[in-house]
């Protein structure tokens, strides 16, 4: 190891992080977990600064100072419905930073062999990742369409397109004088991420955002190797490793592989399928609603991606403590994939003041949801949808769900009569137990505790 | 460097990286996000020093002041928010079985 005090600084920050995601493992501790990767980055950035080989401080201090001044109003100020679209963009600040290191570190010394090859991941990576995380934040703020856009060939292009930018970071890799093929191999990595996302919906973002928190992290790892830095490889990989594990978690929940998420084009094929018959259901009022719920003894609630956009987590959590104090048993299932990024809906709910262990996951939940007297269903369609257990043609069939049906009375509020994100009618709204409540969540909510309460004064 | 003994520190990290997140508890999925996504702007090191080196050309100050300017904004906010998140998981009754 080099002279000075730095590398033991780098050493106590890899630390740090570790235990930091150690700690981040339950609720009670995880605050000490963000205290300590704090104190690591911290230390790490000191000991970057103490280096030797820093001399020039003016532009940095300005440029932590530009930083800092536009990442806290980005934390501070974000309502928490949009917390996918911050992760999305900050991840896309990341990868840059990342991939303009790669960059300069290139033209300053044109490095070979397996620096170079490290460098070309860290470019690649960091390039693909930025244009992506700006589309998924595009597609999340809705300033894209969310619909997955596709066409015919797609496929083979992206492919086609990944193919010719690894064929470049080779060419690169062998003569990395060949300045030429960089900004060809640079718009190749920034073009292919941009097409990376266009074919995926709304509802595979938290997929996707996983993925890419995972390459961001590679990137980083890649850069560890590049610039000789031990710290960057551990930091790198925690995140690599983790954004890996998360993404899988999330495919495992909807029953479909990597590959069908990327470029399966999910919802495409089904926007059809829809118009048939319109089939009768029935409907119910805020106060027959109300009286219903009144009278059970357990009542489960399920959130989705309609409660956010609503903005009905606050009257949900009034709803909750009404009845409550009627002696009800108010408890929500929670969805690994309900929502726009894992642990959406627990954010949510957690920032409406619910407590943390009314939140109950969905293999916990299923086994209970038969003896519970009312499912209400706010803003979920396809995570209750139970033809993804009994109809093998569906487009979600095999994806595990929340088994609503089984509750002796079913309400979901909802819109109108639309599909969900999938495109698929739901056997759900049609079933003789179930209950239709029209209208905004958020409005047909605060409806409900004003019956309650009120029943409860008279 | 001994890019041997790199690949070995790599893969021991991702292994540690799996283990522990694999404990991670879906209520905080959400803020373990955020945290690692925090944690990745470590690529604020690398900035620092391609930007703080003498006699720098100026295509690596200009990229070196960028990407310290985007690193630290997602450190600052991704850490920020997380902690944020965190403050709101409560448990109302610890009591309540």
């Amino acid at each position: 190891m080099s002279s000075g005090i730095y590398p033991w600084l780098y050493l106590v920050a890899a630390a740090l992080f570790i235990l930091a995601l150690k700690w981040m493992s339950a609720p009670a501790t995880a605050r000490r977990g963000v205290i300590s990767g704090e104190v690591g980055m911290l230390l790490a950035v000191v000991g970057t600064l103490l280096r030797h080989e820093v001399v020039n401080y003016e532009w940095i201090v300005i440029a932590l100072l530009i930083g800092t001044a536009i990442g806290i109003p980005l934390a501070v100020l974000m309502p928490m419905t949009h917390v996918p679209q911050r992760t999305a963009i900050s991840q896309a600040c990341g990868a840059l930073a990342s991939a303009l290191i790669g960059t300069a570190e290139y033209y300053r010394r044109f490095p070979h062999g397996f620096t170079m090859v490290a460098l070309s991941i860290e470019i690649l990576l960091g390039f693909l990742t930025f244009t992506a995380s700006l589309m998924a934040f595009g597609k999340l703020h809705e300033l894209l369409p969310s619909r997955p856009i596709t066409y015919k060939g797609q496929n083979f292009v992206n492919l086609g397109l990944f193919a010719l930018a690894a064929g470049l970071a080779v060419a690169l890799v062998i003569n990395p004088e060949n300045t030429v093929l960089f900004p060809i191999f640079v718009g190749l990595a920034l073009t292919f991420g941009v097409l990376l996302i266009i074919p995926i919906g709304g509802a595979d973002m938290p997929t996707v955002i996983a993925l890419l928190n995972s390459y961001a992290g590679l990137s980083a790892s890649a850069m560890g190797f590049a610039l000789d830095n031990k710290l960057l490889i551990i930091a790198g990989a925690l995140d690599g490793s983790s954004g890996l594990i998360l993404s899988i978690i999330m495919c495992r929940a909807m029953n479909r592989s990597f590959t069908n998420v990327l470029f399966g084009a999910f919802g495409q094929l089904q926007t059809s399928a829809g118009g048939g018959e319109a089939r009768p259901v029935r409907s119910a009022s805020p106060e027959e609603a109300a009286s219903i719920l009144e009278d059970a003894r357990s009542v489960v609630i399920i959130p989705g991606y309609g409660m956010a956009v609503a903005q009905a987590q606050h009257k949900i959590r009034e709803l909750h403590d009404v009845l409550t104090k009627r002696g009800v048993d108010v408890r929500f299932a929670i969805h690994p994939v309900a929502g726009r990024m894992p642990g959406h809906m627990n954010v949510l709910l957690a920032e409406a003041d619910v407590p943390y262990d009314k939140l109950v996951e969905m293999d916990d939940i299923n086994s209970e949801l038969g003896m519970t007297d009312v499912a209400l269903i706010v803003g979920a369609n396809d995570i209750v949808n139970p033809a993804a257990k009994n109809d093998p043609g569906s487009p979600i069939a095999g994806m595990p769900i929340l088994d609503a049906y089984k509750a002796r009375t079913v309400m979901i509020i909802k819109r109108g009569m639309s599909a969900g994100f999938a495109g698929i009618d739901n056997e759900l709204y049609y079933m003789p137990n179930t209950l239709m409540l029209f209208g905004d969540a958020k409005s047909f909510v605060s409806s409900l505790v004003k019956e309650i309460a009120a029943s409860v004064a008279a | 460097m001994n890019y041997e003994f790199g690949l070995y520190v790599f893969m021991l990290a991702a292994f540690l990286g799996f283990e522990l997140i694999r404990r991670v508890s879906p209520l905080l999925h959400t803020p373990l996000m955020s945290l690692t996504n925090a944690i990745a702007s470590i690529s604020v090191v690398g900035a620092i020093l391609i930007s703080g080196e003498d006699h720098a050309s100026t295509l690596s100050r200009v990229l070196g002041f960028i990407a310290v300017v985007s690193a630290t904004t997602n450190l600052v906010s991704g850490y920020l928010i997380t902690d944020r998140m965190l403050k709101m998981f409560k448990k109302r009754e610890p009591h309540k079985k």
